[in-house]
């Protein structure tokens, strides 16, 4: 039988479980159904019961570790510390974890501390006498199949790989305490500030909403704010919209922004150059409205339509608005 | 103040011949190299700094052959001095061997700051700024959409992008900083950087010191701990179909594909 298989369970601002944890967890599930291997969930937080409780409607057993530390200390550093301890005392041997921000900061400092490889940005992962894992590089243009060369290391997944879902009987939670001390020097959070606005992570939306330089301007990011209204979805943007100001960079899609995965991708005056392709480019169904028929995303869109946005943005609202069962 | 910007030469991504060789490690020599873009912000927000604060910033690469010629470009927007760091052992590090050459690297160097992109276009891991500064015990403050040294106190602010908004980081000097686009627009080399540049000294570090500092733990491409198995493109998307009717028209038509895809 393989080791065991862990699952990082990352916890919110309030203390319950990041929505890509339960996503996390329900792909290491099947990993572990096919190996036989034992599955493991760890919340490490000041206040671990909450999530800790989420992640155990996933997987048969979680650890939570009460880490007083991270309530006013970013939280990376540490929960990778405890999580390096926990991994040098209890063996496992694979640890999944989520490619956004917090898990990223976590498996550089996991791996940092054990030697254990990463492999990263997962798109797909299959069990073969180990993890075997699927990523998208080049922006898209390859699909990579990668292995450890040994028998552990670190996978870290992207959002809306799978969809989370439940294992049929939910398992325990367990308080456990990592050994050691906390020896990497920890920073101090002085302040958390909320942005008025600041909108659902869009790396996780199931639709996203998106404007490009031919949106033209704040004003006319109400339309695509509607939109994504209408259709339950997230804000999103490119790096011309953001650099004008037009909406913040957390909304911002591609190269130097998010990657996201959604089932629906909208695009509203967006050309697909290939920095922001990069990060939109696996959603299920990409729908594009431009003006130009020859923009480079006409020719990866599932559905282009050719026109004026501001015309048929409204027009698509309205039909919508006047679907049976809406608002 | 003394920053070292870690900056990794990337395949161009807007040149679109990034490709893999028969080994499946990245064809270098199939793309023209340009700096990463989330590096080019770290350095921007770097050079003002010292603009600033005074001081001057290093830039650090730990890259193959085409790296100098990248480096220069970092030196014409204004860093004072570049170190290359190479072996042909190093060609296929994986996460932990770049870690682990870049903090033994940094041991060698003296910095109030260390500053990385967030993550890179080719490799897209974004793990290495937080190995080195677990390997080297300094604070490490990630997502940075603002940094504020304050040299006089030994201390540093970083705005870190959070999912609501951001939080306010403090830590004492040295330490390192994850840095993103929200930091600014990188400038555009001038002409008397570019010429600058020319006389600007880039430092092979000594690889043998290096392999020292890294003591007894595997690195390079031979000790990876990842290895690629197969490489394809991925399934062609079907044919876009294209509405060109009037908006009422078209917007009928686009509700209907959505509801065809079960989407609404």
């Amino acid at each position: 039988m393989a080791g065991a298989i862990w699952v990082h369970g990352e916890t919110t601002a309030d203390g319950s479980l990041a929505r890509i944890s339960t996503e996390v967890a329900t792909l290491a599930r099947s990993l572990a159904d096919a190996s036989g291997s034992e599955l493991v969930g760890i919340v490490v937080a000041a206040d671990p019961a909450q999530a800790a409780g989420e992640l155990s409607k996933f997987v048969p057993q979680v650890l939570a570790v009460t880490e007083p530390a991270t309530e006013d200390h970013a939280a990376g550093t540490i929960v990778g510390e405890r999580l390096a301890a926990l991994v040098g005392r209890d063996q496992p041997a694979y640890l999944f974890t989520g490619a956004g921000p917090e898990g990223r900061d976590v498996a550089g400092v996991v791996s940092a501390l054990t030697g254990w490889g990463v492999l990263v940005n997962a798109t797909g992962v299959s069990w073969n006498d180990g993890p075997v894992v699927e990523m998208s590089v080049f922006g898209g243009k390859l699909t990579t199949t990668s292995r450890f060369t040994g028998e552990e290391g670190i996978v870290t997944v992207r959002p809306n790989v799978v969809t989370a879902e439940p294992a049929a009987s939910a398992g325990t939670v367990e308080a456990s305490e990592a050994p050691g001390d906390l020896t990497l020097p920890q920073v101090k959070v002085v302040d958390r500030v909320e942005e008025a606005g600041a909108a659902a992570p869009i790396e996780e939306a199931r639709i996203v909403v998106a404007g490009g330089r031919g949106v033209g301007g704040e004003a006319g990011f109400k339309v695509v704010e509607e939109l994504a209204e209408a259709l339950g979805g997230a804000v999103g943007a490119t790096r011309a919209a953001v650099d004008a100001g037009w909406i913040p960079y957390a909304q911002q899609i591609g190269q130097t922004g998010k990657i996201v995965k959604p089932q629906l991708y909208l695009a509203l005056g967006i050309s697909g150059a290939i920095q922001h392709k990069v990060g939109m480019q696996t959603a299920e169904t990409i729908v594009a409205v431009n003006r130009d028929p020859d923009a480079p995303i006409a020719e990866f869109a599932d559905l282009v339509v050719i026109g004026d946005l501001f015309e048929i943005a409204p027009a698509l609202l309205a039909e919508l608005r006047a679907r049976p069962g809406s608002g | 103040m003394r920053i070292v910007v870690l900056v990794k030469p990337v395949p161009d991504p807007a040149a679109g011949s990034e490709r893999l060789g028969a080994d499946f490690r990245l064809d270098r020599a199939a793309s023209p190299a340009v700096v990463n873009a989330n590096d080019e912000y770290a350095l921007e927000a770097a050079l003002k700094l010292v603009e600033e604060h005074g001081g001057e910033v290093t830039v650090l690469s730990m890259a193959g052959s085409a790296a100098p010629e990248t480096i220069r470009k970092a030196l014409a927007m204004g860093a004072a001095a570049g170190m290359h760091v190479a072996d042909a052992s190093l060609a296929g590090s994986d996460v932990v061997s770049t870690t682990r050459v870049l903090a033994a690297a940094l041991r060698g160097l003296e910095a109030d700051l260390i500053f990385a992109g967030a993550d890179t276009s080719d490799g897209g891991a974004g793990l290495v700024p937080a190995g080195v500064a677990a390997l080297l015990r300094l604070p490490y403050l990630s997502y940075a959409a603002k940094i504020e040294p304050d040299p006089s106190a030994g201390r540093v602010k970083v705005h870190r992008i959070s999912a609501t908004g951001f939080d306010v980081l403090e830590a004492p000097m040295p330490a390192v900083i994850a840095c993103t686009q929200a930091l600014g627009a990188p400038r555009y080399p001038s002409l008397k950087g570019i010429m600058a540049a020319r006389s600007k000294s880039v430092e092979n570090a000594s690889f043998d010191g290096i392999r020292a500092a890294v003591g007894d733990a595997a690195i390079g491409g031979e000790a990876s701990a990842t290895t690629v198995v197969a490489a394809e493109p991925p399934p062609p998307r079907a044919a876009t179909r294209v509405i060109r009717e009037a908006p009422d028209e078209a917007a009928r038509q686009v509700v209907a594909f959505l509801a065809e895809r079960r989407i609404i």
